[in-house]
């Protein structure tokens, strides 16, 4: 009877130095403290513009089914398999949108995916990627931002299963997947190819739809760049490593053509939501396009998930 | 006997076009296939990197005119699925849309049919092919 008594607070105990435990490690500011951002330079809204144009900030924020892209009203839902989530109004509007942000509530929302109520943000809105932006770049960003016309409405909550709809659980989700650290150069390569990198991996977020993902939505990093099913539906991500199936017969030219044009060698012109990127990533100067394509050619090369074989006509 | 020639005729026209719908995922591949052939002649004179030659520059547009026609009558319900297609569902669910993509393709391609010199070639060109990426964008998944 003692001994069973004893087993039983012990459990007890156990379980709650374990809720304690992931509920101190899962707090937004213990898993994804807020960055210092320190003193930064005057705004550049013209690095802020180039920014939001690598990023394609429209292709999710602008309200779907009017044709100003740079109204961010918000409200595009984006299918998963936890839920739908709906992308929120980021417009400069005081009450419905990020009017009443200051710079800090920015970077701490892209590089650390907490909003300025303290809560965490779905990693649906890829920070993941976004975290390598440096705050003079965020706020570069955020400057533009706020050039924009600020739109009326709020978006739909997100809909989400259990235990999704829990924001502490993106919390255990940062312990696993997130790491919140800036772009660092490589100093042995050269600038073009660290500029590439910077944009393919930070605002561009390339590896975001460019990449399997596992069981609870996180990249799967070997599969990084090597393609995968279409998160956002049918069809398949083509692979963008230096593999066979991906990218290895391409010259840097082509890629940054592609990029500019949507037009591949073989002059085909990429679909779906890739139509938008290219759209975005034109406005980009060249060399940044060039950039891009210096540094996905130093992919090396990965086979990536097995593409399901077509169905014969 | 002109009735049988007339209903003979009638039969022979129904049954072409029955032949032409047998395999449209083939078919409608075929076009694009043709439509990127005539768009690599054409970037190659727009970059300058081949001799600007009026009758190659009508012949792109023709080629893009002749697809735009086509196809839309590629399309049909039982062609959703099969032969690699990477046609969206939405052709099926926004009929009048793609039809209305496919008619502005083949107005802007129309405007290129006349081109003498390279500068109206580079305008024509640049306006039709602007179409490819806007009708992807809607019309076809990622592959």
């Amino acid at each position: 009877m003692l001994l069973l008594r004893r087993l039983f607070v012990t459990l007890v105990l156990l379980a709650v130095v374990g809720f304690a435990g992931f509920y101190v490690l899962t707090d937004p500011r213990v898993v994804s403290p807020s960055p210092e951002i320190g003193a930064l330079p005057a705004a550049d809204v013209e690095n802020g513009k180039l920014l939001f144009s690598a990023g394609g900030c429209t292709s999710c924020h602008a309200t779907p089914g009017q044709d100003d892209k740079w109204r961010l009203g918000g409200g595009l839902a984006l299918e998963s398999p936890f839920g739908t989530f709906h992308a929120p109004n980021i417009s400069p509007h005081t009450r419905d949108g990020i009017g009443n942000w200051g710079v800090q509530d920015f970077v701490d929302a892209m590089a650390a995916g907490v909003s300025p109520s303290g809560q965490h943000l779905y990693p649906s809105f890829p920070y993941t990627s976004y975290r390598l932006m440096p705050p003079k770049a965020l706020a570069d960003l955020f400057a533009y931002i706020r050039t924009l016309p600020p739109v009326e409405g709020k978006a739909a909550p997100h809909d989400l299963r259990f235990p999704f709809n829990i924001r502490r659980v993106v919390g255990g989700w940062k312990l696993l997947f997130f790491e919140r650290a800036p772009f660092r150069p490589d100093p042995a390569k050269s600038e073009a190819w660290n500029r590439g990198a910077y944009l393919v991996n930070g605002p561009g977020h390339c590896a975001e739809c460019h990449s399997a993902r596992n069981a609870l939505g996180a990249i799967v990093p070997s599969t990084r760049f090597a393609g995968g099913p279409d998160p956002e539906g049918k069809g398949w991500v083509p692979n963008i490593t230096q593999s066979e199936k991906g990218l290895a017969k391409w010259s840097k030219e082509e890629i940054a053509e592609l990029l500019k044009t949507g037009f591949t060698p073989s002059f085909d012109n990429v679909g779906g939501s890739m139509a938008a990127v290219v759209r975005n990533i034109a406005q980009l100067p060249e060399a940044d396009r060039m950039a891009m394509a210096e540094y996905l050619k130093s992919l090396p090369a990965i086979e990536g998930p097995e593409r399901p074989q077509a169905k014969a006509p | 006997m002109i009735r049988t020639a007339l209903v003979l005729a009638g039969l022979g026209l129904g049954l072409t076009a029955v032949m032409a719908q047998s395999n449209p995922i083939a078919e409608r591949q075929q076009t694009m296939k043709a439509v990127g052939a005539a768009t690599r002649e054409g970037a190659a004179m727009a970059k300058g990197d081949a001799a600007f030659d009026a009758t190659k520059a009508q012949a792109v547009f023709k080629t893009y005119a002749d697809a735009a026609k086509k196809m839309p009558t590629l399309f049909p319900d039982s062609s959703k699925t099969g032969g690699e297609t990477t046609a969206a569902p939405k052709i099926w669910e926004d009929q009048a849309g793609f039809k209305a993509a496919f008619a502005k393709f083949e107005t802007d391609a129309s405007a290129g049919a006349t081109v003498a010199n390279l500068d109206g070639f580079r305008t024509a060109f640049g306006a039709a092919t602007k179409n490819c990426g806007t009708c992807h964008e809607a019309y076809r998944i990622k592959k």
